[in-house]
């Protein structure tokens, strides 16, 4: 039987953010981009005390994990964690990931894994991350299919500047589709 | 491709997202239905945070200053297993905390109770081969919180902890047992099932106590099992 979830609570950023966390690779990477959003609540105010966290493959969509059955690729932490500021911002710089073995032998398209943690969220939320230019992966993308049409655009990225924006509506008018994992 | 997976945590056993006596949840919960997300290569893969995030005394909170902090000095300890009992090993366990007198060491925290300055209220460590982890730290304070009428938070020390895959995630807090707050505190009761919310609850350990040094108390954190694995038994049975 499994401990049970618990909020993070205002004071989430003495504890959990790292210096890098939210370089997921370092500064210089080749095709590296900066993802960047705002969190905000049912109210559209942006939420100072939440952060993201953010888990993805590499850009040749592996993981360095053991249960990769590909063998794992050692060396990409895929991981990032950002705390929001004051005006509920946060930003990581990673890579685009690769696409990423579906079932029945279908490639998902790229996508990275996101948890949400804040002060008023009892248990974290989950969403994905898309990117706008795989539109025809996008039609293709069993998880994509199973939300409801007019919802999909809450998962995919916007271009912008020198990475894309991507942000978060926890409740209310364009509400951010959110998973059960 | 054949991928492990993960079964669901038993109802009962984490908080709704809404829960009307945590204000704060109100603006805060979806309100459209959670869409189920498969468990592929992204979900059943996870970070794997090795010693390279640790520092010198993150696991002993009572000596990151020149100085020692207030309060009663105390070792929590425990095991990180998963739903089958297996230990989850190498793997980082964060926690933070208020201080003795149930101060955060934050900018937003402003109660007028002192801010101790020997003491961060921040640890870091790994578990071992056996899922064992280990901190010594200050038995923090219970503290005022707007949420209702005379609110106090129980004592408690907030816990992060990854497992091995993206399902096993899990933040949670570390209750003192037979706290008098419990009855009034809304997050604390927001887990529906009551022997759920118990596993929240640490254990007082004698036999870890350190004379005349700290007493101790014990707290097993268990993430999300496995499913067996149908594919391997089938292929047993042929």
């Amino acid at each position: 039987m499994s401990t049970p979830s618990q909020t993070v609570g205002p004071y989430l950023s003495i504890g959990l953010p790292w210096d890098d966390g939210p370089e997921v690779v370092p500064e210089g990477t080749p095709g590296a981009v900066v993802l960047r959003g705002v969190v905000r609540d049912g109210n559209g105010d942006p939420v100072p005390d939440a952060m993201i966290e953010t888990w993805q493959a590499d850009a040749d969509g592996r993981f360095d994990h053991p249960d990769d059955p590909r063998g794992r690729v050692a060396g990409f932490r895929g991981f990032g964690r950002c705390p929001t500021d004051e005006q509920g911002r946060w930003s990581i710089r990673t890579v685009v990931p690769g696409p990423v073995p579906g079932s029945g032998g279908t490639p998902q398209a790229p996508h990275i894994d996101v948890s949400v943690l804040g002060r008023g969220l009892l248990h974290r939320v989950v969403t994905r991350i898309y990117f706008p230019e795989h539109t025809e992966a996008h039609a293709a993308d069993e998880v994509l299919n199973a939300v409801p049409e007019e919802r999909r655009g809450t998962l995919i990225a916007v271009r912008e500047g020198d990475g894309y924006r991507f942000d978060v509506r926890l409740q209310g008018d364009g509400e951010t589709v959110f998973f059960e994992v | 491709m054949t991928l492990p997976t993960y079964r669901p945590d038993p109802d009962g056993t984490h908080p709704p997202l809404g829960f009307p006596g945590y204000r704060s949840t109100a603006l805060r919960h979806p309100k459209q239905p959670l869409v189920l997300l498969p468990q592929m290569l992204t979900e059943v893969t996870g970070p794997l945070l090795g010693p390279g995030r640790l520092g010198e005394h993150d696991n002993d909170l009572t000596r990151q200053h020149a100085g020692e902090p207030q309060g009663q000095r105390i070792v929590v300890h425990g095991r990180l297993l998963d739903g089958d009992g297996r230990p989850v090993r190498n793997s980082l366990v964060e926690i933070w905390q208020a201080n003795a007198g149930g101060r955060y060491r934050h900018t937003g925290d402003r109660w007028p109770s002192p801010v101790d300055p020997n003491f961060d209220g921040v640890g870091r460590t790994l578990t071992d081969d056996d899922g064992h982890y280990e901190f010594t730290t200050i038995k923090p304070g219970a503290y005022p919180w707007k949420n209702h009428d005379n609110a106090w938070r129980p004592a408690h020390i907030h816990f992060s902890v990854f497992g091995t895959s993206f399902t096993q995630r899990l933040v949670t807090q570390m209750y003192f047992p037979e706290d008098p707050l419990f009855a009034q505190d809304p997050i604390f009761n927001s887990i529906p099932d009551e022997k759920a919310r118990m596993r929240m609850v640490s254990r007082f350990d004698l036999a870890r106590t350190r004379p005349e040094w700290a007493l101790a108390y014990e707290f097993d954190i268990v993430l999300r099992g496995r499913d067996a694995s149908v594919f391997e038994d089938e292929e047993d049975d042929e």
